[in-house]
């Protein structure tokens, strides 16, 4: 006996999503969604206009010069959908989401508890009408007969779902375009789903194997694959409001001891401890802000507490990079970022660098709690032409920017070539912020560097500042870097130089290239 | 005279220590031939190079180092202070070999400089930290006898005048170096000869001076072509 199930299907939806990403309207603009080059779907608007899936880009917009193009974006659309499973699972329990666009769920017990196939459809239409503008439902035998019965509207009454596909096209089996057995198939003169089920099973699996014989049973509608039901997701996040708002670390700290207490034992409730949390924070103003910590090991209560106060600290007074909050804290929300099983020890977890740097960890921590978050920090080599860029500082067990979650910054790759980066040795100092420097050329002028990149006057004397001058002894560059020249307002170009004092010491320095004026010189780093 | 130096390690074996010492660069052999001996104090004045050279190979073997206080190169040691904040370039220490994972960085200790300095010396096994121009006897007696009893090494730095560590077991010294590969206008800085000298009490009492390319060529160590160890006392003997 087949299950009975019933399909929702939202149409196109690719489009739908990627035009809610993009902020377009989508309802009566000829607009497709492209991966790969080739027209992953489209608006009704387009197809319309003869725009069809799997077409190449070019061709597309051919036919249809107004064709609004968007890229794929499958985890909008996975986002996008979410809404539409929750308020599926407000009505019926046990949904399995097929993908973003369609879900199916077992219809026999739903239908008799709201009185009939009829009134089931009903009810997902109207629920589902909330969140997408456009969608079907369809109740067939099997889950794939139900896909078919959606993508036509249609009740297909029990038992007769082999009927109803008999006589679809052969290329229904193929939904993404892309199988060779459709094609084998239509060249065997096989046109439709009835004609491929009429196949006797055991000679299609010897000539297919699996796949054709998976095939072959959805053809003949004996698909009797159970609704794998998705478990929904439980948040165990903790909010804490603050009325009225406060803008003392001390204070926030103190009312966050109940709800730190309260997330982890949430968490351990269901046997989870967390490796890594999000704070965020909502101000007066209206600013939010989030932050991500990881922790050796698990956290604890106490590891929650010490930071949500680091990171208040941070937000409130400023200091290791954060936004500045200009106004109290009202909102203050504990979320948890990964979890792990309570009892699976962390230090195996972890590459086991054993009781070492568990030890040394430990002290971390404790230094941290005498000097603040960024009391200890973490250095990093990171892409950047130079010297400053290439250092990262962040403090210890804070997430560095590009694993932040929504502020998140793209990741500069040490290995990408970055015009303008010396070679090595690379400055065992660096000065960030660079600090003003004056190199004078013999006549007591600033060096300036011509806009070809060159020398007018070699430097002859480095004065730092209120020291006196010492004289350059050898010198070399300048190195002409072309920073962000793409966005003027954050464009520079400056020439990088290095230079050797009498006394034997090697500086790398920076000047801005064919300055207007005397160009201002900084240290940017120190051979030392 | 009672040989104590020769004793040392028949007292440490006995007792079960730990391990011997943390091994340094093969380049550095010649400034530490038994490698970084635990439970030691050592001072490094003149070069940051020089300090993040003596980490590296322990670094990359798995040991813990922390930089505490550092670095602070010779732009503020010649007084201009405030000049901007100076920061450790993590690309020289991952060239010399250093794990950047398992090093952490105290920017600025201020006041809780002995607290931070002692509670580290508890957990790592390098703790190289830029000693302050002012510190208690009683206190710098404490941390070497911490470094001591927790078996780990305390590296302090000491930048020109300001500092010091009139206790130091072993005292490096390096002179300032010269660049090759660097002309007038032509060549960019290649390597760097240095001269380091070394003295200390004890079995390292001789003190010694060796050349080394620091850094070498990317960024390494290389000893110089002719890396000669020379006792000084020989040389003085052959003077006289």
């Amino acid at each position: 006996m087949l299950p009975r199930i019933a399909t929702v299907w939202c149409p196109d939806w690719p489009v739908v999503a990627a035009c809610e990403a993009a902020g377009a309207a989508a309802s009566d603009a000829a607009v497709a969604v492209l991966g790969a080059n080739q027209v992953v779907a489209c608006s009704p608007h387009a197809r319309g206009l003869g725009v069809r899936r799997g077409m190449r880009k070019r061709e597309a917009q051919s036919r249809c010069p107004e064709l609004v193009v968007l890229p794929r974006d499958e985890a909008a659309e996975a986002r996008c959908f979410e809404p539409a499973i929750r308020a599926v699972e407000a009505v019926v329990a046990g949904v399995e989401v097929v993908r973003p666009g369609l879900l199916s769920l077992a219809a026999r017990g739903p239908a008799r508890h709201l009185g009939g196939e009829p009134a089931l459809v009903t009810t997902l239409q109207e629920t589902v009408s909330w969140i997408a503008s456009d969608v079907a439902v369809g109740i067939a035998d099997g889950a794939f007969a139900a896909e078919q019965a959606a993508r036509r509207a249609v009740v297909v009454p029990a038992g007769e779902s082999a009927a109803f596909l008999a006589d679809l096209p052969i290329a229904t089996l193929d939904a993404f375009g892309d199988s060779a057995l459709v094609d084998v198939l239509r060249r065997l003169g096989i046109w439709t789903l009835g004609g491929f089920a009429a196949l006797p099973a055991r000679d299609v699996a010897a000539r297919f194997g699996p796949v054709g014989e998976w095939a072959h049973q959805q053809a003949g509608g004996r698909d009797d694959r159970a609704v794998v039901v998705r478990e929904p997701p439980v948040d165990c996040s903790v909010t804490m409001e603050l009325e009225p708002a406060v803008d003392r670390v001390d204070v926030v700290a103190f009312s966050a001891r109940g709800a730190a207490e309260t997330f982890i034992a949430n968490l351990s409730a269901r046997a989870l401890a967390c490796a890594c949390v999000e704070l965020e924070v909502t101000s007066e103003a209206g600013e939010r802000a989030a932050r991500r910590w990881r922790a050796t090991g698990v956290l604890s209560a106490g590891d929650v507490i010490d930071r949500i106060r680091w990171q208040i600290e941070g937000w409130l007074h400023g200091g290791d990079g954060s936004p500045r909050l200009t106004a109290g804290i009202t909102r203050l929300r504990i979320v948890p970022i990964e979890t792990v099983p309570t009892g699976t020890h962390q230090q195996a977890l972890w590459g086991g660098d054993g009781e070492a740097g568990e030890r040394a960890r430990r002290a971390i921590a404790r230094v941290q709690t005498m000097l603040g978050a960024g009391g200890v920090m973490q250095p990093a080599v990171v892409g950047g032409r130079g010297p400053a860029q290439r250092t990262r500082l962040v403090p210890w067990g804070m997430c560095p920017p590009e694993k932040q979650g929504e502020e998140r910054e793209p990741a500069r790759r040490v290995d990408a070539p970055w015009p303008g980066h010396l070679p090595s040795p690379a400055p065992s100092v660096v000065l960030d912020p660079p600090a003003p420097i004056e190199l004078l050329d013999a006549g007591g002028h600033a060096v300036v560097i011509s806009d070809r990149g060159s020398v007018l006057r070699p430097p002859s004397r480095l004065r730092l500042r209120r020291e006196s001058p010492v004289a350059v002894t050898s010198w070399a560059g300048p190195w002409p870097a072309d920073e962000r020249w793409w966005d003027p307002a954050s464009a520079v170009r400056v020439a990088r130089m290095q230079v050797v004092d009498a006394s034997g010491r090697a500086y790398l320095i920076a000047g801005e290239m064919a300055a207007e004026s005397e160009p201002q010189w900084v240290l940017e780093g120190i051979y030392d | 005279m009672l040989d104590l130096a020769a004793a040392k390690p028949v007292a440490a074996a006995a007792l079960g220590a730990r391990s011997p010492a943390l091994p340094v660069l093969p380049a550095l052999g010649g400034l530490l031939p038994g490698g970084l001996r635990r439970g030691s104090t050592i001072s490094v004045t003149g070069s940051v190079s020089l300090l993040l050279a003596l980490l590296a190979e322990a670094s990359a073997e798995g040991a813990w180092c922390v930089l505490v206080d550092l670095p602070v190169g010779s732009a503020t040691r010649v007084g201009a202070a405030q000049m901007g904040a100076e920061r450790l370039g993590a690309e020289a220490a991952r060239d010399f070999g250093i794990d950047l994972s398992r090093l952490p960085v105290v920017p600025t200790a201020g006041e809780s400089w002995t607290n931070v300095v002692g509670a580290l010396l508890d957990a790592f096994d390098i703790v190289a930290a830029r000693a302050p121009a002012r510190l208690a006897d009683a206190d710098l007696r404490r941390l070497v006898a911490r470094a001591r009893s927790r078996e780990s090494v305390l590296l302090s730095f000491l930048s020109g005048g300001a500092g010091r560590w009139p206790m130091a077991d072993l005292r490096l010294v390096a002179e300032p170096g010269e660049w090759s590969g660097i002309g007038d206008g032509h060549g960019r800085l290649a390597r760097r000869r240095m001269r380091i000298r070394v003295d200390g009490r004890g079995q390292a009492a001789r003190s010694r001076e060796v050349t080394l390319w620091l850094p070498g060529s990317r960024g390494a160590v290389e000893p110089h072509e002719i890396a000669r160890v020379v006792e000084l006392s020989d040389v003085r003997r052959a003077v006289s």
